[in-house]
């Protein structure tokens, strides 16, 4: 089972996570192979932390990642980066969105919002990638896109061809929003170098 | 074609497949998308029924008159459906009739976890476990198929992982089944106790013959590998074993009540070792152990929690050195604390005001199960009980029952619009007839919010989106015979401080409406609010309200701009008119 590729999604609650795993379905699914799908809906729904789980590859079982098991973690959130860290392989990639959301423990003074927590990935891990992408969605024309900024950041680090990747998101997005939505993807697509 | 399906999906295409005619359900995560997809399908009717129990009743109605009824609801729903449903497996079905319940194994949001497996056992009724979204549609079909073949009603168990996994499903056309022939019947269909009684010979009977069909149904099946290690599993546990333990025998369980004694016992004689790998409770397992083999599986397996596949792992590994599991990683400890970030009322939600308010005025507070239950975290802290769906106002009349009138002056009951509904309302009536004088509040945000924005009676809309007749809560809780019911807005903080004093001091039932759309439906989207820092005085009065946009910053707050939808709550509660609307909303 060597041969599958996990991916986590984590985030915030209403950050538009689900959108971006089910384009990233989609692109995998034109591929050819095999994929599965996790994520928990309901309470988590309400601004608490929100996790999907792409797998994919030539057949694929069990649809959730074991710990220590994801090739990548893209993080909407800073701290939910942090929390699903110990889900990435040892020589993973972990993308963020450098955007800080304060959990209600920390609103309310009974946590701390750890003030280094990119330094803290940084140590752990050395296939680090921050982007700001709230400030390149604006770019595209609105901040709701974010999610599709951070999917066209992932699509780089991914072996599929970009056609894919648009043909997808065509067929996801309503008509209204698509032109900012390929936009986007164009941002976080561009915004990759290192 | 293939199509990427969430297990409820193909559970919704299945039936589209199998020729059903009605769906229906209660909204309940994880068994929702069931409904709110078979309502796309113009062949089936669908409904968003009040409650689990009139949901199968109105499926039964159908399978008896002759059509094919699937009916959908999460595992505690169950609890609600049992009495038709015991009942239902002596009657039996004409057209075939299939009851999802959908188990939330790690409670992921459910009250409780309960292995509704036994139901199907207490019920006398077969259970059939999907283990991904192909079979999920494959077994609705056969479940079909096996509810008319042996004249009973199947479970199709899922869970969270099965109802909300996506996974790559083969499509077919639909089949007509057209309606078969009614034929009154009272012998079968009336349950006095003279045709109950031969009834329950029937069923029976009936669990003889499928316990036979376990044996040789191809919902059950043996992959061989090695035979060191046998593995008896069903469910989406069996994708785990699948991928942790590449080398074992497997038993798959398609179908987990009745099960294939001979076949397990087979099994079981051409394997060293004998390990059960189940979700939650000992179910195979007690039956197992009952016929005298000897197996591994709650001994080393937890009975609590969502099994994960690298505790199947690290489990096998601590009781048999050599089962050579594929390898799996080693475990970071993350030497750091992240705050946890429990889910919160949404930005310019409705309910928060009244929890605000409830909190201020320490009163205390039997809730119920909905969006607004999150009323019972910090800062609001505003909730004492949540029980189960409609047992706030029971639980308050209790309370006062047991502490006295007194008691009652600072108690109130909160229960949501939808699950006023569906089991609130035969406690009100309970008030009344039981003089009691409880004030009850019905959080009327005009929608089913929690499980995703669901239509309900109060609405005036059906689950496939056709205008109906809307319930008037006013209306009804006066026919009830309360006489005091007032409306409120929940926004308007001191109104409704004054009017919740007055209803608690009145010794009388009371109603309080507050009224006010969900903030995720509310299509009036107002500028954000932003703190002028010169005005702020850092007396963080506003924190208490538990709007995640607002955080402190330094010694004063900073609302998040991206975020805030401009209720101006937070400006009501400011004392220094801090708090000023932006003058558009992108600056
Ligand atoms: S979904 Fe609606 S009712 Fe639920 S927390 Fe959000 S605003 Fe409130
Ligand atoms: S106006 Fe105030 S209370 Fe309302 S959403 Fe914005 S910050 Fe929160």
């Amino acid at each position: 089972m060597t041969d599958i590729t996990n991916i986590l999604i984590v985030g915030v609650g209403g950050q538009g996570t689900i959108l971006a795993s089910r384009v990233l379905a989609g692109a995998v699914q034109m591929t050819g192979q095999d994929v599965k799908v996790s994520e928990i809906h309901g309470m988590a729904q309400r601004g608490g932390s929100v996790v999907t789980q792409v797998r994919y590859g030539k057949e694929v079982a069990s649809p959730i990642i074991p710990e220590g098991e994801a090739d990548i973690i893209l993080a909407f959130e800073k701290l939910e980066a942090l929390r699903w860290l110990p889900y990435l392989k040892k020589d993973g990639s972990i993308l963020i969105n450098d955007q800080r959301i304060d959990p209600m423990p920390v609103v309310v003074g009974a946590a701390q919002y750890p003030s280094d927590v990119l330094d803290i990935i940084k140590k752990e891990r050395k296939e680090v990638f921050i982007i700001n992408g709230l400030e390149k969605a604006v770019e595209a024309g609105n901040a709701k896109a974010v999610n599709v900024v951070l999917l066209g950041l992932l699509a780089r680090c991914l072996k599929i061809d970009k056609q894919t990747w648009l043909d997808v998101i065509r067929e996801t997005v309503p008509s209204k929003l698509l032109e900012v939505n390929l936009k986007a993807f164009e941002e976080g697509w561009n915004s990759f170098d290192r | 074609m293939k199509k990427l399906l969430t297990g409820n999906e193909a559970i919704a295409r299945g039936a589209w497949e199998a020729g059903v005619v009605v769906c229906t359900a209660y909204p309940g995560t994880p068994s929702t998308e069931i409904t709110e997809n078979a309502a796309k399908y113009d062949e089936m009717y669908a409904e968003w029924s009040p409650n689990e129990k009139v949901a199968l009743e109105v499926g039964l109605g159908a399978a008896i008159a002759g059509g094919r009824a699937l009916v959908s609801m999460k595992h505690v729903g169950v609890n609600v459906a049992a009495d038709p449903l015991f009942t239902l497996s002596y009657t039996g079905v004409n057209g075939g009739l299939v009851l999802v319940s959908a188990d939330d194994p790690g409670m992921h949001s459910s009250q409780n976890e309960q292995d509704n497996r036994h139901f199907g056992r207490a019920a006398k009724i077969p259970v059939l476990e999907p283990a991904n979204s192909q079979e999920a549609k494959d077994f609705t079909k056969l479940a079909f198929d096996i509810s008319e073949m042996f004249d009973t009603p199947v479970m199709l168990r899922t869970t969270t992982r099965v109802a909300h996994s996506q996974s790559l499903v083969e499509l077919a056309d639909r089949e007509e089944k057209g309606i078969k022939e009614y034929q009154k019947n009272p012998s079968k269909y009336v349950m006095i106790p003279a045709n109950a009684r031969h009834r329950h010979v029937v069923v029976e009977d009936r669990l003889i013959k499928l316990k036979n069909y376990a044996e040789s149904t191809d919902l059950n099946r043996v992959e061989w590998n090695d035979t060191k290690i046998g593995v008896i599993t069903s469910g989406v546990t069996y994708q785990y074993v699948k991928e942790i333990l590449p080398e074992v025998s497997i038993l798959k369980l398609g179908m987990t009540f009745p099960l294939p004694q001979k076949m397990i016992m087979d099994f079981a004689d051409k394997v060293d070792q004998l390990y059960i790998v189940e979700e939650l409770e000992p179910f195979i397992e007690e039956y197992v152990r009952s016929w005298g083999l000897d197996v591994h599986g709650k001994d080393t397996f937890p009975l609590i929690g969502e099994l994960l596949p690298e505790t199947i792992a690290a489990k096998m590994v601590q009781t048999l050195g050599d089962c050579s599991p594929r390898e799996t990683a080693e475990p970071d400890q993350l030497q750091y604390e992240v705050p946890p970030r429990p889910p919160v009322l949404c930005p310019g939600c409705p309910h928060r005001g009244l929890f605000y308010v409830l909190n201020k005025l320490k009163v205390t507070v039997a809730g119920d199960i909905g969006c607004y239950t999150l009323g019972c975290l910090a800062p609001l802290k505003a909730i004492d009980t949540t029980i189960c769906m409609g047992a706030s106002i029971g639980t308050a009349i209790g309370m006062e029952k047991a502490r006295g009138k007194d008691f009652a002056r600072s108690l109130v009951a909160v229960i949501g619009d939808s699950t006023f509904i569906h089991s609130g309302i035969t406690a009100l009536v309970d008030v009344v007839y039981n003089k009691a004088t409880t004030t009850t509040i019905i959080l009327d945000n005009r929608i089913t919010a929690m499980t995703g924005h669901q239509h309900n009676p109060t609405t005036g809309f059906t689950v496939k989106g056709e205008p109906t007749k809307e319930i008037d809560l006013v209306l009804l809780a006066k026919a009830v015979g309360v006489e005091r019911v007032r409306v409120v807005d929940p926004f308007e903080l001191e109104g409704l401080e004054k009017i919740v004093g007055e209803e608690l001091a009145a010794e009388e039932p009371s109603v309080i409406i507050t009224q006010r759309n969900c903030a995720l439906i509310d299509k009036s989207r107002n500028n954000p609010y932003s703190v002028s820092p010169g005005a702020c005085t850092g007396c963080l009065r506003c924190l208490k309200l538990g709007c995640p946009c607002i955080a402190k910053e330094g010694k004063k707050v900073r609302i998040n701009l991206a975020q805030c939808v401009g209720c101006g709550l937070c400006a009501t509660v400011c004392p220094s008119e801090a708090m000023r609307k932006e003058g558009s909303a992108n600056d």
